[in-house]
């Protein structure tokens, strides 16, 4: 058991280095913030740029995701444990964001259902999960 | 977490679908790994689990009754539109965080009004080690309830969408056995759709 712990260590250090470099003194504490950042911005770029149907699903739920990691790292406490009570710990992470998220993923996955049965349906419909197609076929059908 | 933004970069450029949500389920996996760095072992469960097991079959799934190819829509000037839409509204999110706190700051306001509370408390008034847990069933339970309605929603939403595509399937083959194009039988399809 202490050899699989052992073999994990380096990735632990590498862990704990990172830690250090985004709440350390050098740095502005704030490079977890910029990767959500980037992560909701490449969601939201997926979601406006692409025609296709269930791209834009898969771009709303990384939008989705990076909401989530902003919740988690702020619930973080540095030097904290999990917020599982155990004797001989003081300090623990912040436990209300962490049921807020865990219920807000569940009602994600819940919408991407339905978004998703919605694209077999306009599927069905239409004959193509293109959003550029559909609006072709309307302006048709108006015509 | 850079892994995962390299991920959202490649789930952008690939055109294949299958591909994208295979990549979709790694991303979950990852994000759920960064959970537990981050103390949130219960939200990386729930992640692995619900996000990279559930999500990945539905989108399958989706794929299986679809189309597995993205095509190639040539909108260069829209790409462009979008990417600076993009910028700017990163460049606006990154001036705002500079009023966050640190990151694992201890004296955040966050961790000052009812957190200190449910850790103090919620093992004399619950009973249960795992905060996550008696806060979830015990203190916000009619939370739960409300998440338990939106899903039994969405699974009748699926369903009642779902159900009819099958008819509709079924309605389409007996049109092409009896020589019906299938271009007419589309239309008023439609109509009951909109």
């Amino acid at each position: 058991m202490q050899g699989i712990v052992d073999a994990f260590a380096p990735l632990y250090a590498m862990w704990q280095s990172f830690e250090a470099f985004m709440a350390g003194p050098g740095s502005p504490g704030l490079l977890g913030y910029w990767i959500v950042v980037v992560l909701m911005m490449t969601g939201f770029y997926i979601v406006i740029a692409h025609d296709n149907l269930v791209k834009k699903i898969v771009g709303l739920n990384v939008f989705q995701v990076s909401v989530f990691l902003f919740y988690i790292l702020m619930a973080k406490v540095s030097g904290g444990t999990a917020p599982i009570l155990a004797d001989g710990i003081e300090k623990y992470a912040n436990p209300l964001p962490h049921v807020l998220i865990l219920t807000a993923i569940v009602v994600g996955v819940a919408t991407t259902a339905l978004g998703l049965a919605l694209v077999v349906r306009i599927r069905n419909a239409y004959d193509t999960i293109e959003d550029d197609e559909i609006q072709a076929v309307e302006e048709e059908e108006d015509a | 977490m850079l892994i995962m933004g390299v991920m959202a970069i490649a789930i952008a450029r690939i055109r294949d679908l299958f591909a994208v949500s295979m990549l979709s389920g790694i991303f979950s996996l990852t994000a759920a790994a960064a959970y537990v760095v981050l103390d949130a072992v219960d939200v990386a469960f729930t992640e692995a689990a619900v996000g990279a097991g559930i999500s990945t079959v539905l989108m399958l799934g989706t794929l299986a009754l679809t189309t597995r190819q993205e095509k190639v829509t040539g909108g260069k000037s829209k790409g462009t539109a979008a990417f600076f839409v993009v910028a700017v509204t990163g460049a606006v999110l990154i001036y705002g965080t500079f009023d966050m706190p640190r990151y694992g700051d201890p004296i955040a306001p966050i961790h000052h009004h009812v957190a200190p509370r449910y850790l103090e408390k919620s093992f004399g008034e619950v009973g249960m080690p795992n905060v996550v847990t008696s806060v979830l069933a015990s203190y916000r339970s009619f939370d739960t309830l409300g998440e338990v309605f939106v899903i039994f929603t969405a699974a009748t939403g699926v369903l009642a969408i779902l159900g009819r595509v099958g008819r509709r399937r079924r309605e389409d083959e007996e049109a092409d056995e009896t020589k019906t194009a299938r271009t007419e039988d589309a239309s008023p399809d439609k109509e009951t759709a909109s």
